[in-house]
């Protein structure tokens, strides 16, 4: 079966325990991880109020703008800066989700997933400015997996990055335009975004993963 | 899932359902300019078919293609097949050739089975029809088309599978998968073309068709499988053809929502009047779109991610 689509989420903050079979993933109940917030549901909607002016400011306006979410949460925040952005300029901002996991570079490394919904809008995304949003960037293997499902689906006039969280950590040569915090992170610790579309509440959590635990 | 594709009753319901789901998401693809996905780059799928068929290789051809494996057609005509080559020694070929994924069409019921447990290939094994017994992936895409055309579900739904019950593998599969999605299945056929023992399969049976079409919310119709018929299991093909053919008439006892399926090919005049194939209530056309999507979804499942660890290897 397919474990649930939480990349960024080390065993200790995740919801579902993973597959038996994958070594360490599961910690300790009597163990718990140290959990604390970094940014609360005002943090992150001064943060996403500012990265929309700046993808505004950045594009001289909202035209042509196509804002695309990765899934899970990245699709949320996508609506939520699209929402914004409509305020700020007064013309709709399209907003979609762009599945990435068959373009992944790590599936052979865990039992199949399941896919997630891709909603490319109407327009399609020939020739226009293609926001890509997700809610936290770390290695970059993700982005460099939603570039490659871009390209198949038509040819972009741009392509900008937007992320709540810049963790660290890159392993490919990928930096993001708009973020709303950066956040100095350990490899030992896992971050984690909460939204009220998915999880009933906003925040953004670091956990302290236990040690041996998998990070990733 | 398992790593192999054997029978409808290797699936459990969620993992059924996430064929579908998964299947529901790739179907998508068609509309897009780029028709292709990278996940199985540099993976080998081998269609091995020993027995005829036109849309299940291609279908998996095409599906094997979108997600950029590399396929290998292997049929029995104009191979060592013909020369007398047994089932084990073209598999220790494949084996030898890298094959990671083996479709399997035979003539002989129980071949894929052998094939994925001998020990003489590592790879997957999907059963695209074996003799009388099983044809899995055409069960998937038969859900698949009646979930979009009832609602999003076939839980309660009520289908009806009409013919040459005995001699069909697609009819076994239905009712297995179907069963464990929740339909109810009713199989409609003179009594000597249902299989015996078939009181203990999960569904109902009549002889029939009037009474059961109105019930319906969907009706598959099977083809007389004459090739496989040694002895006269009825008194003519006209008879036949009154009895459990929908014709127009039949077709007006269905429900307005009713959908007319066929797992093909098709003998217009016989089981079905050309009339109520080219309808805009039959989907046989669709069945064929969505049997790529669905065979998508089976390829990435047993092939995209980590090898399932074997616990009883």
């Amino acid at each position: 079966m397919p474990a649930s689509s939480q990349e960024r989420l080390p065993a200790g903050a995740a919801p579902t325990a993973r597959s038996a079979t994958s070594p360490g993933a599961i910690p300790a109940a009597a163990d718990p991880p140290v959990v604390r917030d970094v940014l609360e549901a005002a943090d992150i909607t001064r943060a996403l109020t500012r990265i929309g002016h700046e993808i505004v400011e950045r594009n001289k306006g909202a035209d042509d703008l196509v804002l695309l979410g990765i899934p899970t949460r990245g699709v949320a925040l996508a609506r939520r800066l699209a929402d914004g952005i409509t305020a700020i300029e007064g013309t709709p901002v399209p907003a979609g989700a762009l599945d990435v996991t068959m373009y992944r570079d790590d599936l052979r490394l865990r039992p199949a997933r399941s896919l997630r919904h891709t909603e490319v809008p109407a327009g399609g995304i020939d020739d226009k400015v293609v926001v890509l949003v997700d809610d936290v960037l770390f290695s970059g293997r993700t982005v460099r997996a939603a570039l490659d499902a871009l390209n198949d689906l038509g040819r972009p006039r741009t392509v900008q990055l937007a992320v709540l969280v810049d963790r660290g950590h890159r392993e490919l040569p990928i930096r993001a335009d708009f973020v709303g915090r950066n956040l100095p992170t350990s490899m030992s610790e896992s971050v984690r975004v909460l939204l009220t579309e998915v999880d009933g509440t906003d925040a953004v959590r670091i956990a302290q993963a236990r040690k041996g635990a998998a990070v990733r | 899932m398992k790593r192999h594709l054997l029978s409808a009753a290797d699936l459990t319901r969620d993992d059924a359902l996430l064929v579908l789901d998964t299947a529901e998401e790739l179907a998508q693809l068609a509309n897009r300019p780029i028709k292709k996905l990278p996940t199985l780059r540099g993976r080998t799928v081998v269609n091995l078919f020993f027995e005829d068929s036109t849309r299940t290789r291609i279908s998996f051809e095409a599906a094997a293609k979108r997600l950029s494996a590399d396929v290998i057609n292997f049929s029995a005509k104009g191979s060592s097949v013909s020369k007398g080559e047994s089932l084990k020694d073209t598999a220790l070929t494949l084996e030898a050739m890298g094959a990671d994924a083996v479709v399997v069409r035979h003539g002989s019921s129980g071949a894929p089975h052998r094939l994925a447990y001998s020990g003489w290939i590592r790879g997957s094994v999907l059963n695209a029809g074996d003799g009388t017994h099983e044809h899995p992936t055409q069960a998937l895409l038969d859900a698949f088309t009646m979930r979009r055309h009832l609602g999003g579900s076939v839980d309660g739904r009520r289908i009806t599978i009409v013919g040459d019950v005995l001699h069909s593998r697609v009819a076994r599969s239905n009712v297995l998968l179907l069963a464990t999605l929740g339909a109810e299945v009713t199989l409609v056929a003179p009594p000597t073309l249902l299989p015996v023992g078939v009181d203990g399969w999960p569904c109902s049976y009549t002889y029939d068709l009037d009474a059961a079409l109105p019930k319906s919310d969907a009706v598959m119709m099977l083809r007389v499988q004459r090739e496989r018929m040694q002895a006269a299991y009825f008194p003519s093909a006209r008879e036949y053809s009154r009895r459990y053919g929908l014709d127009a008439r039949r077709f007006r006892l269905l429900p307005e929502h009713a959908i007319v399926m066929h797992p093909g090919p098709m003998n217009r005049g016989m089981e079905i009047a050309a009339e109520v194939a080219d309808s805009d209530r039959s989907v046989i056309v669709e069945q064929v779109t969505n049997g790529v999507s669905v065979r998508m979804a089976v390829l990435y499942l047993l092939l995209g991610g980590r090898e399932p660890v074997e616990v009883n290897a």
